[in-house]
């Protein structure tokens, strides 16, 4: 099973506001709501490809930077569901330490 | 000579009397208006919503002073009328002005009724009834905590509802069992104790106020139980008594108001008079429609129309209070032979109750759900026999009037022509969409502008929107401007800066938090907006949100299709130098950036530029002088410039050096949308000046303004704001220019629809017409510089502003 891999501390994040890492080669981006929430999605919009990562973060939802597409951070579904859906990626919060499923990296490069 | 005709009072009956007299005898007269306010007309009634913060005082003037200039009206303001000498047909003011007339128009309104009670007259103690007294409930709302209102009337409430939206703690003192008690039944009344608790406001009925105490001021006010209750502002609003000291001074026939006849002729044959100040047949009003229907019969008495008469108004009401729906009209005292139909929905708080004697409606009260009360007011004021409906006429006009529809627009589809829709002016729904096909009006505000429906109290607004709709069916789109910012909020763009200003609200949370937003923090359209307001509005005070900002702004740089990012420094006023172009050369080399390219901005642009990059790349850059260019900002973008006087054979004024000055005066600027600006050294324009936000051509003896221009996929040219002389007057008027429309326009709205919306006029008068304005702006301006003219690059180069930003996170062990 899964082994879990830390990424950093919440405070690495800005509240509604993601950082960029790169795991196995695959571009992910952690998310970090208003009430300090954590999640994970491949950074790459459905639409064409932009960096879900520097887009403006809001209630549970990211506004992709290149064409204001709007994703659900928990499903990654697009608000409007013709938009598609990003990949998930795992992530756990404890003790303010964020984790990151060990296999994140091969699931969203399948 | 034509006649001259005198006016006394300049509030809403007397200038309502003469649009009348303008429309139906235009020229006939020499008019002279004497008003005691210093102000022009502005709409009273609108006083609850200014003092609420949501309207400006400009946003309720009725006629602006061009209004009395354009129809050849002399206006006399602050000038209070102290006597009528009637032999000599003049008027005194208090101010020693002196107007002859043949006939006479007093229109001089109500006074506020003050309780004689100890303390009445202590400094603290206010009426509500003009703009000045607005103005002291808000000075006083920005210094101190606690206020009182005597009165739990319809202007009580309001100014409670006002207070308590100014941050004021509140206490109501009403005299009877239950609030309004004139327009509600008691139920209705809980219902609004209740709405109006829940909003932080405290009522106390059956209380009667025994004395205002206080030593130099208002402390507080003792009830005749012995209750204390302290405050620092009392406002008094009790009720009005008609305005006649001066007509019975003067010896007309007065009661309790100015005796008029059918023409409302006072007992002086060449004096008429209109408004609350007068009684006819017996009675005396405080609302605005029969002023307005006496208006009319005022006018055609002086356009000599001898048989126009007024035969008395029955009125409604409705309360202004934002977010409760509230509907009175007639008589439902428990009389005999009278019935009741009542309906209630406690779910959706809505109570109705509509009274009938002899299958006629005499009375009804809305409380939650007002939609039907002009329906059921029309059948009141034609005393309609509704034994026919009887059954289901408490559910409303849709569903009685045989259409089962509940849709508010098929609603207003089935109301017959003859429908009065503006309650205040007495505009039926004929008219207005008669004047919508004949004129081609288009928008809310044409309608207005002709018919006058919507334009009083505003409470119908949505129905007269609903007529638009049906009769222009897609041709009309309701305007931009009054449409909200987003669906977090149904407030506009306008109502959340004036709210930002007025309620001094100074974060994004608290703007969401007091503007009521429907969503916990935003959405990518309204937290962008905010910040910029929030930036434009507290210069130095507010702390920028760069998490409101698109990622272009929040790294300083503009995102590529590939999400790597493009950087382009400044080069003011199109200038560069061997040590600028060498610097980038390197950067170039070092950093293996793929692309460079002129720009249509007059620099260079370097394009591949990986976000880990950037700071770095900005350091290089920074060591040879070179700035943020602000190309990914709705900032200042560019100053163009041509080679002007200081080269070209044609070159009429120095426009290099003149663009490179307003470049280091308006760098870093943030502005609703990007600006653009450009300096031509002759007519000939090679900088492209007249398609720019605002472009500077120099001419022989000066330098011309032009405003409002863009290229973009909707091409279009400025217009010219005025022609100056120096260098000096053109950073001001540019500065000014800048200021204006960074405070006024919406967010992601460049000069040019800004420029269509308000109108060149208005951008005239504050810049070009008002010297004291443009200074003002001009300062403000380069106040706000002061805290933004840092180089951003800088900032993240070298002092590790938002380093996260750039970096990517880094796996722990
Ligand atoms: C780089 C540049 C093209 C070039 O290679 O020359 C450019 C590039 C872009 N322009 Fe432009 N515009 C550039 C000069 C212009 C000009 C010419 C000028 O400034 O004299 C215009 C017409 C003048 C005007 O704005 O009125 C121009 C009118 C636009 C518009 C239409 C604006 C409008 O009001 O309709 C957009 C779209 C927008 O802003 O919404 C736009 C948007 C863009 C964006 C920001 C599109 C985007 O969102 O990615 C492009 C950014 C590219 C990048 O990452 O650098 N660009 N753009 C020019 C940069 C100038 C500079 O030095 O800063
Ligand atoms: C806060 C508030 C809310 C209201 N809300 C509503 C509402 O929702 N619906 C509604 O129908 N009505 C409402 N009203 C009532 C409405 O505003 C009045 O009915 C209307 O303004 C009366 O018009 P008028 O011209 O008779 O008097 P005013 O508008 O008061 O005008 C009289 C003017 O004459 C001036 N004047 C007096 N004496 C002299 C003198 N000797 N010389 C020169 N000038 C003089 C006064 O300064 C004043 O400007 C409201 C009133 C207030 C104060
Ligand atoms: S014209 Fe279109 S493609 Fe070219 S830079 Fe401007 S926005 Fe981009
Ligand atoms: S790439 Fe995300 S919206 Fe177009």
């Amino acid at each position: 099973m899964s082994e879990w891999l830390e990424i950093g501390v919440i405070a690495d994040i800005p509240r509604l506001g993601a950082r960029a890492l790169t795991i196995n080669g695959v571009k992910i981006a952690i998310f970090r709501t208003a009430d300090d929430e954590i999640f994970g999605l491949e950074d790459r919009c459905p639409h064409k490809d932009g960096p879900l990562s520097q887009g403006i973060v809001h209630g549970r939802s990211v506004a992709c930077p290149l064409h204001n597409q709007v994703f659900h951070l928990d499903s990654g579904m697009g608000a409007d569901p013709d938009d598609g859906c990003a990949r998930t990626i795992q992530v756990r919060l404890t003790g303010g330490r964020i984790y990151i499923a060990s296999g994140a990296g091969q699931q969203a490069a399948e | 000579m034509k006649p001259r005709l005198v006016i006394i009072g300049n509030g809403m009956a007397g200038m309502r009397a003469v649009e009348e007299l303008l429309e139906a005898a235009p020229g006939v007269y020499d008019i002279t208006v004497f008003g005691a306010e210093p102000n022009v007309n502005y709409n009273r009634i609108m006083l609850s919503p200014l003092l609420a913060g949501e309207k400006s005082f400009e946003d309720i003037v009725i006629n602006g002073r061009n209004w009395y200039a354009d129809n050849g009206i002399v206006l006399h303001m602050g000038a209070k009328i102290e006597f009528i000498d009637r032999e000599a047909r003049e008027v005194v003011s208090a101010c020693g002005i002196r107007a002859k007339y043949d006939r006479l128009l007093i229109a001089t309104g109500s006074d506020p009724f003050m309780l004689p009670i100890p303390g009445a007259n202590l400094p603290g103690v206010v009426t509500f009834r003009d703009v000045m007294d607005v103005e002291k409930m808000l000075e006083a709302s920005r210094t101190h905590k606690r206020a009182v209102v005597i009165g739990g009337g319809l202007l009580g409430l309001e100014a409670a509802n006002g207070l308590r939206a100014n941050g004021m703690q509140v206490s109501v003192i009403h005299l009877m069992p239950t609030l309004m008690e004139r327009q509600l039944d008691e139920a209705a009344g809980y219902l609004l104790q209740r709405e109006l608790e829940s909003r932080g406001i405290e009522i106390n009925t059956r209380a009667n106020s025994k004395e205002i105490y206080g030593k130099d001021k208002a402390e507080g006010i003792l009830l005749d139980d012995g209750r204390r209750i302290d405050a620092d502002l009392v406002v008094m609003a009790v009720g009005i008594k008609p305005s006649v000291t001066l007509a019975k001074a003067s010896g007309l026939t007065c009661e309790r108001g100015i005796v008029v006849d059918d023409h409302m002729v006072t007992s002086d044959p060449a004096i008429l008079a209109v408004g609350e100040c007068v009684q006819h047949r017996g009675a005396v009003y405080g609302l605005v429609a029969p002023l307005f229907d006496m208006a009319k019969v005022v006018a055609r008495q002086l356009a000599n129309d001898a048989d126009s008469a007024y035969s008395g108004s029955v009125t409604n009401t409705r309360l202004k209070v934002s977010g409760i729906d509230l509907f009175s009209a007639g008589d439902f005292s428990d009389a005999e032979g009278t019935e009741d139909i009542i309906l209630r929905d406690a779910h959706r708080g809505v109570y109705k109750r509509l009274v009938l004697k002899e299958n006629r409606i005499r009375g009804a009260v809305l409380y939650g759900d007002t939609a039907d009360g002009g329906w059921y007011f029309q059948m009141l004021r034609d005393g309609q026999d509704i034994s026919a409906i009887r059954d289901s006429l408490i559910f409303g006009q849709s569903f009685a009037g045989g259409g089962a529809s509940q849709n508010p627009s098929s609603a207003v589809a089935a109301l017959p022509d003859t429908a009065e829709i503006c309650g205040c002016n007495g505009v039926c729904k004929g008219k207005i969409v008669t004047a919508i096909t004949t004129h081609g009006l288009t928008s809310l505000e044409d309608v207005r502008g002709k018919t006058k429906a919507s334009a009083s109290c505003g409470s119908c607004t949505g129905l007269v929107e609903h007529l638009l709709a049906l009769t222009l069916g897609d041709q009309y789109t309701a305007g931009e401007a009054s449409k909200p910012i987003c669906k977090c909020t149904e407030l506009t763009h306008d109502d959340v800066r004036r709210l930002i200003l007025a309620r001094e609200l100074k974060s994004i949370p608290a703007v969401m938090q007091e503007l009521q937003w429907k969503s916990a923090n935003g959405c990518s359209t309204c937290r962008p907006a905010l910040n910029y307001y929030l930036v434009c509005d507290w210069p130095g005070e507010y702390v920028d949100d760069y998490q409101s900002r698109f990622i272009n702004e929040r790294a300083h740089a503009n995102i590529q299709k590939d999400g790597t990012y493009s950087v382009v420094p400044r080069m003011w006023g199109g200038l560069t130098n061997a040590k600028e172009l060498r610097a980038i050369a390197d950067v170039v080399d070092k950093f293996n950036i793929p692309t460079v390219k002129v720009t249509g901005g007059q620099r260079i642009d370097l394009l591949g530029v990986k976000k880990e990059q950037l700071p770095d790349v900005w350091r290089d850059l920074n060591a040879s002088g070179l700035v943020s260019g602000h190309a990914y900002g709705k900032a200042l973008r560019t100053v163009k410039t041509c080679v002007g006087s200081e080269w070209c054979r044609f070159g009429t004024q120095a426009s290099l050096s003149m663009g490179v000055k307003i470049e280091k005066m308006t760098w870093g600027s943030w502005t609703p949308h990007k600006v653009k600006m450009a300096v031509s050294g002759c007519p000939r324009n090679c900088a492209e000046a007249t398609i720019k936000d605002f472009g500077v051509v120099a001419v022989d003896s000066g330098w011309e303004l032009h405003v409002g221009g863009n290229g973009g996929i909707k091409v279009r040219v400025t217009d010219l704001l005025c022609k100056v002389e120096t260098e000096a007057e053109v950073l001001e008027y540019c500065g000014a220019f800048m200021q204006l429309y960074r405070q006024e326009a919406h967010y992601l709205e460049r000069t040019a629809p800004w420029l269509e919306r308000v109108g060149l006029n208005h951008i005239r008068e504050k810049i070009v017409d008002d010297t004291e304005s443009r200074a003002r702006l001009y300062a403000r301006f380069l106040m706000s510089q002061t805290f933004v003219q840092k180089d951003p690059w800088a900032e993240r180069a070298s002092e590790g502003v938002h380093a996260h930003e750039f970096k990517q996170l880094a796996m722990a062990g």
